[in-house]
């Protein structure tokens, strides 16, 4: 019998560029084989990128599916793949399936939405593809505010791109802090959830956040001392994954499967599941 | 219905095995377990297997494809292994059960093709429970084990073996083995069943509350307590479908395959950041809740258990779910 195909079987793409953001965050970009952009998606879904022999990892599509002629993923150098990753060079042959997961719902809930868009460190990955989705249908939205905290100024993601883009648009607030004072830097310094709280959101924006699981805590409490309603707060989780079919048995909360079900939750559906994230 | 002479078995075996390849329960090193069929090989006197027959549709390893990776270039070559039509012989009530709530999680879009194939290929013959044991459990989870489905259905009664076709499948087979005889079957008689100690236990409950009414029940610490993680319960249940995927470097071909994992194991959910479920309390309630309430919630209600009593056999601690399903429905321990 000849192969069939099968959604674990990953296809070859090829890396053509890599920057490097971050001390640890490299971001890569990615075509198929022929050269074009291998696959379309959603802001907030996730491929699997492989090396053969190294192991498979999921990783947020960080580039807007505006971008017609490439993927980018911004990935933390932290095990395996990663480290692996981490040592190539453009030119070099990957494995990629996907994508996985259901996105933000940008062309639905977020539509006509003040959008408040909160990162820590990596987790700009998957919000930078709702922002740039966002920023090419500037007339769909209103107000865009973007808070964005990393440890230092080095370890703030895609830098370059804020500066020059993001904080040069009308419509676009961006507010940035670092953990700790360093010379260089005239900016906020202090967490992200203590500084979401003193910004003091108007509460009729629809927030979406992403980072490390105490950063999402303390800034959803911290909203809800502003005012904000669960049902208004959108964010992903990353739990281990193996296949992200939703077959596994790996990456579930409760009787939902975060590489099927989500990984974007809004979060007053996450009050009916256990805290296992 | 179609009849065989019991004392002649090996040669409807050998019937069978003439077109396709045939497996049985048999007696093989250590344990009872689904066999290749060869001339001499008997049916084992156990009344079901220790490994499920989910083996045979979702092996416990099970190579998914190959790479060669030369310099910076990397081809993908096919590494499924080709799947033939073959036959099943003896599975019970429970172990069929189990395929409907396997095909939930693999057929379910996106299809598993590798268990699709094998499905596909196989034609299920079942053979009615006569002679239960202690542990069995299957009546609580509206099995029948007198009338077990599949594509053929089987009795074994007195000296006859009675065999009736339920699909197009199971038709074709009957039909190509013109020397099945024709007879009346005999009553069947539940009452041994009725005698089953764990026949009453009441599965529908876990329905009629909450999720988070079960995950935060009192009694997950005291029967976690002395699980020991061997996942040993994991591995023998029909039902439990966790896998991992892992790469073996060969050299010349690097063999991506999959194989059975465990929700009992502390590595199962560990990330770059930890683990969301840090103790074996987490890991225990997790393979309970998945089978009683996480699974029925996804798939209409099917309890994600059969009642073969496997683990009630198998655990080292004599924690099984049956102890579980019991505790959680009294919220004590
Ligand atoms: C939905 C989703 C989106 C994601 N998006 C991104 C993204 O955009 N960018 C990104 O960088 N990452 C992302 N990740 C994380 C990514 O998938 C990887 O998990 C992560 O990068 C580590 O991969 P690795 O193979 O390099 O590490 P691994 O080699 O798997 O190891 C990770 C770490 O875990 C530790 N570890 C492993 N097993 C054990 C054990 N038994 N005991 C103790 N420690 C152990 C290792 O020491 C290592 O430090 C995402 C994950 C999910 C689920
Ligand atoms: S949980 Fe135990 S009794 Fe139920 S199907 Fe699995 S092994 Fe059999
Ligand atoms: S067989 Fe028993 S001890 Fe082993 S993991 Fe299962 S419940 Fe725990
Ligand atoms: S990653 Fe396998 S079930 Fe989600």
């Amino acid at each position: 019998m000849s192969i069939l195909r099968d959604p674990l079987i990953p296809m070859v793409a090829l890396v053509t560029d890599i920057r490097t953001d971050t001390p640890d965050v490299k971001t890569f970009r990615v075509v198929g084989l022929d050269g074009k952009k291998p696959m379309e998606h959603i802001p907030g879904q996730c491929a699997m990128l492989s090396m053969p022999g190294v192991g498979e990892a999921l990783f947020s599509i960080t580039s807007s599916p505006t971008n017609a002629d490439y993927l980018e993923f911004s990935i933390k150098k932290c095990g395996c793949v990663t480290n692996w990753l981490h040592a190539i060079e453009p030119g070099q042959q990957v494995t990629l399936r996907g994508p996985y997961g259901n996105g933000f719902p940008v062309d639905t809930d977020f539509v006509g939405k003040d959008l408040l868009f909160i990162a820590g460190g990596i987790g700009l990955a998957p919000l930078r593809s709702v922002i740039n989705y966002v920023r090419h249908h500037r007339g769909r939205y209103g107000s865009v505010d973007i808070v964005y905290g990393a440890r230092s100024k080095e370890d703030l993601v895609d830098y370059d791109e804020i500066l020059q883009q993001w904080c040069r648009e009308d419509g676009v607030t961006v507010h940035l802090t670092i953990d700790n004072p360093q010379p260089d830097w005239d900016g906020h310094v202090g967490f992200v959830p203590n500084y979401v709280k003193e910004l003091a959101f108007d509460t009729g924006k629809t927030v979406v956040m992403c980072g490390p699981p105490v950063m999402i805590k303390f800034t959803l409490a911290g909203l809800e001392e502003l005012g904000f309603r669960r049902d208004q707060v959108y964010t992903t989780f990353e739990l281990k994954m193996k296949c992200a079919l939703g077959k596994c048995g790996r990456c579930n909360i409760g009787d939902k499967y975060v590489c099927k079900d989500g990984p974007v939750f809004r979060l007053d559906q996450m009050a009916q599941l256990p805290d296992e994230y | 219905m179609k009849t065989w002479k019991l004392s002649e078995l090996d040669s409807l075996f050998a019937a069978i095995a003439a077109a396709q390849k045939l497996y049985i329960p048999a007696d093989a090193a250590g344990q009872p377990a689904f066999t290749l069929w060869t001339p001499g090989l008997s049916m084992t006197k156990a009344l079901n297997t220790g490994r499920s027959a989910k083996d045979l549709f979702f092996p416990q390893v099970e190579n998914l494809v190959n790479f060669k990776v030369s310099g910076r270039r990397i081809q993908v070559e096919p590494g499924r292994e080709e799947v033939e039509d073959f036959v099943i012989f003896g599975v019970r009530a429970c172990d069929c059960r189990s395929f409907d709530i396997l095909d939930s999680v693999f057929l379910s879009d996106p299809v598993d093709t590798f268990y699709a194939d094998r499905r596909s290929h196989a034609t299920v013959m079942t053979l009615a429970c006569s002679e239960p044991e202690e542990t069995c459990f299957c009546t609580s989870l509206g099995i029948d084990p007198q009338a077990p489905a599949g594509d053929v259905s089987c009795w074994a009664m007195e000296d006859t073996l009675y065999l009736e076709a339920n699909t197009e499948k199971g038709q074709a087979l009957l039909s190509s083995l013109p020397q099945l005889g024709q007879g009346e079957k005999p009553q069947t008689d539940a009452s041994v069943f009725h005698r089953l100690p764990l026949k009453d236990l009441d599965f529908s409950v876990f329905g009629e509350k909450p999720l988070m009414d079960w995950f935060n029940s009192p009694v997950w610490d005291s029967l976690s307590q002395s699980c020991l993680g061997c996942g040993s319960c994991t591995f023998v249940c029909p039902t439990c479908q966790c896998y991992d995927v892992e790469d073996f470097d060969g050299g010349a071909t690097i063999r991506r395959f999959r194989c059975w994992d465990s929700c009992m194991y502390s590595d199962f959910t560990m990330m770059a950041h930890g683990t969301n479920r840090p103790t074996q309390k987490e890991r225990f309630r997790q393979r309970f809740m998945h089978k009683l309430v996480y699974h029925p919630n996804n798939h209409a209600g099917q309890i994600g258990c059969v009642g073969c009593g496997r683990c009630l056999q198998k655990c080292p601690i004599s924690m099984n779910i049956v102890k579980v399903a019991k505790a959680l429905k009294e919220g004590k321990a």
